[in-house]
């Protein structure tokens, strides 16, 4: 995973609440057995829409998405994450997101900060305002500096961050782990499930 | 003392899988590194696991416990023909995918056409495999379900599945603790699905983030195990983490000569473990919730969310009876993507489709007490009615008690096990603005089709509705 310490850019104010995973990839869009190429299905109802503010030019370029409260709920699709990166997105700011969605974007890389809703009506008002508005979201300094007018800390858990920061594998960060993980083995109870050897009914 | 205070049922076994040392080694310890938590159980399905089985091979890591990981193949299968090969071409190569990835690094595969396949969430409980006291994940967000048995059991990314090939552990942070107490008897005619809406109704969709929920109380314990299955399953349509329920009598009864439940000096071994899986009566949660299930009717939605629901009883809301500000968004939102009036009945809204089926209301009581409901009636000449069984097994159960004549000779169309228009990710769909009365847990824009509207409901009002063609309950046949 390639590393995060800032980026700046431009954003996408997305004015709707409790938009699930179905709404940022519905589900036939899910039937590809590789990591690219989602970018199609990202927010596809809403796309043909040409009013839908993703078909907006001054916002074609846009690459921080600021939606409004429990972005990402429902389906543990990581297919969402993959179609907003896919699709150019590099950091989601909104005030509370799906559990599953922000552990998911944390794995691949996309960086979700948390403020307050108060913070994202400012953003809004200051995005649609001017579209061209840079943001600066500062990982190391856990910070959000938008057109002279935002300066706010934002939140993120302290493990995602040393990773994200680091670049670092999380599989790879386990298996370092390899004898911890052998000695809670051992101590497993005999009567705990296996699917191998098979049983079936008779 | 707060320090010798008992702990919760989720807090007991969260800690008996927590693997000792500290996650990231060494250099993680200073990093506010999360608990590294042993997974007992994996289950894999074909549209979440492609990607995480193409990380192993290009790391070259092989999959570290085949033997406690299991594969079957549910989403996007078709439910008729099943003996062909799969129409769409795209779907056909992702069933593929998982059959090779399950041959190459060896996992137990329940493909199409096998007796033990079915949706993923109903064979892990029916084979036996899920258990109290376990640890239980898979790519799919209603793992919740497996909880009612007295597991932790919770939805996981393609990422995290990767994760738990390789390791078969999970990084994780605590979560927090809560109690949704169910007091009083549920009436006659109400079931787990109507207690499960009417709770996500009163606390919103995002009322349990970060919280494992362990329903509990004597309107719980009365439930059978299907009935625990349908709460639990819903629990992340309200935003919890997971949902569990302390395993009892009901539990052991359920379990007793599955297939992959333990036996002889085992099972006793496993019985006197389980029993200890209680919240300890000096426990505290950080938070409760109370629900009175001797108040609660049928109950059904009316938006594009879970928690969009109100008593079949009443009326479409007004959205500006909504205090919040970005409630009243979404219920406009909401009225307009359903085609719906404010003020308008709840019984004069007539359903296109009813579809009785998925991980929450798939299991063969559910069959039973739709088949009950519609015996003796027709299904409406409005209405088309999809019965998609949980399983293969639900479906041959089914068979044998004749369940499958009473739906089609009412109308209803026989199917073969998948979660099919749950999700409609194979062919069926609701079409653009068709309307259904749906069992399954999710009522989301275009979530079963493109523009395709949808209520949930329990399996009593499904039948009810095909037979009125309008939303009901059994009372008004
Ligand atoms: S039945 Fe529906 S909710 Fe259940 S696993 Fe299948 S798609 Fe998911």
């Amino acid at each position: 995973m390639d590393k995060f310490t800032t980026h700046t850019g431009t954003g996408l104010p997305l004015r709707r609440s409790n938009v699930d995973t179905d709404q940022i990839i519905p589900a036939v869009y899910l039937k590809r057995v590789t990591k690219s190429g989602f970018e199609d299905g990202l927010f596809a109802a809403w796309r043909n829409d040409p009013d839908f503010v993703l078909n907006q030019p001054e916002f074609r370029q846009a690459t921080i998405l600021v939606p409004g409260p429990d972005f990402g709920t429902g389906s543990s699709r990581e297919h969402a994450v993959w179609a907003l990166q896919n699709y150019g997105f590099k950091v989601v700011i909104g005030s509370r997101f799906g559990d599953i969605f922000r552990g998911n974007s944390g794995k691949a890389g996309l960086l979700i900060a948390v403020v307050t809703q108060d913070v994202v009506e400012q953003l809004w008002k200051l995005i649609e305002t001017n579209p061209a508005t840079e943001i600066t979201v500062d990982l190391a300094e856990r910070r959000i500096l938008a057109g002279g007018e935002i300066d706010v800390i934002f939140d993120i858990d302290d493990y995602t961050r040393w990773r994200l920061l680091e670049g670092l594998d999380d599989i790879g960060l386990t298996l370092r782990r390899a004898e911890d993980i052998d000695a809670y083995e051992a101590g497993r109870p005999a009567f705990k499930p296996r699917t191998l050897p098979a049983h079936t009914a008779s | 003392m707060a320090s010798t205070a008992g702990r919760t049922l989720s807090e007991k076994i969260w800690d008996a899988h927590v693997v000792p040392g500290a996650e990231g080694g060494a250099e993680g310890a200073g990093h506010g590194a999360p608990d590294l938590l042993y997974i007992d159980l994996h289950l894999v399905h074909e549209v979440t696991s492609p990607q995480a089985f193409d990380g192993l091979r290009q790391a070259g890591r092989p999959v570290r416990r085949p033997d406690l990981t299991l594969a079957t193949e549910d989403h996007n299968t078709p439910t008729v023909d099943i003996d062909k090969p799969i129409a769409d071409p795209v779907s056909r190569t992702q069933v593929e995918t998982l059959r090779r990835n399950a041959e190459e690094f060896g996992i137990r595969i329940h493909s199409l056409g096998d007796l033990d396949q079915g949706i993923v969430h109903i064979i892990g409980p029916q084979l036996g495999l899920t258990q109290p006291g376990l640890t239980v994940v898979c790519g799919d967000s209603h793992t919740s379900t497996h909880g009612a048995f007295g597991a932790i059991a919770f939805g996981i990314g393609t990422s995290e599945v990767e994760h738990v090939l390789a390791t078969q552990t999970l990084p994780q942070a605590r979560p927090k603790t809560m109690a949704v107490n169910v007091t009083g008897e549920l009436p006659a005619g109400v079931t787990a699905k109507d207690i499960v809406l009417a709770l996500i109704a009163q606390v919103g969709t995002g009322g349990g983030q970060g919280h494992i929920v362990e329903y509990r109380g004597p309107a719980i314990e009365a439930l059978s195990m299907e009935g625990r299955m349908t709460i639990c399953n819903m629990s992340i349509e309200w935003g919890a983490k997971a949902g569990l329920i302390a395993p009892d009598e009901t539990t052991f009864a359920y379990l007793e000569g599955r297939p992959h439940a333990p036996q002889g000096a085992d099972w006793d071994a496993a019985v006197d473990y389980w029993r200890t899986l209680r919240t300890d009566d000096d426990a505290v949660f950080d938070r409760e919730v109370e629900l009175d299930a001797s108040t609660l009717t049928p109950f059904v939605t009316w938006g594009t969310n879970p928690g969009q629901g109100v008593p079949l009883g009443s009326s479409v809301p007004n959205p500006d009876s909504f205090i919040d500000e970005s409630d009243r968004v979404a219920a406009t939102n909401a009225l307009r993507y359903m085609g719906l009036e404010a003020g308008t009945p709840m019984r004069r809204i007539a359903v296109d489709t009813v579809f009785l089926g998925s991980c929450t209301n798939g299991r063969i009581e559910d069959l039973r007490a739709a088949a009950d409901v519609i015996k003796g009636h027709q299904v409406a000449d409005s209405v088309r009615m999809l019965v998609v069984p949980g399983s293969a097994r639900v479906r041959l159960q089914a068979e044998a008690e004749g369940l499958d004549i009473v739906f089609k000779e009412a109308g209803a169309e026989w199917r073969a096990a998948g979660c099919s228009m749950c999700l409609g990710m194979n062919p069926d769909q609701l079409a653009p603005g068709e309307r259904s009365a749906s069992t399954s847990n999710r009522n989301f824009e275009g979530r079963q089709g493109k523009g395709g509207r949808t209520h949930l409901v329990s399996p009593l009002v499904a039948a009810a509705t095909a037979v009125k063609g309008t939303l009901a309950a059994p009372a008004d046949l």
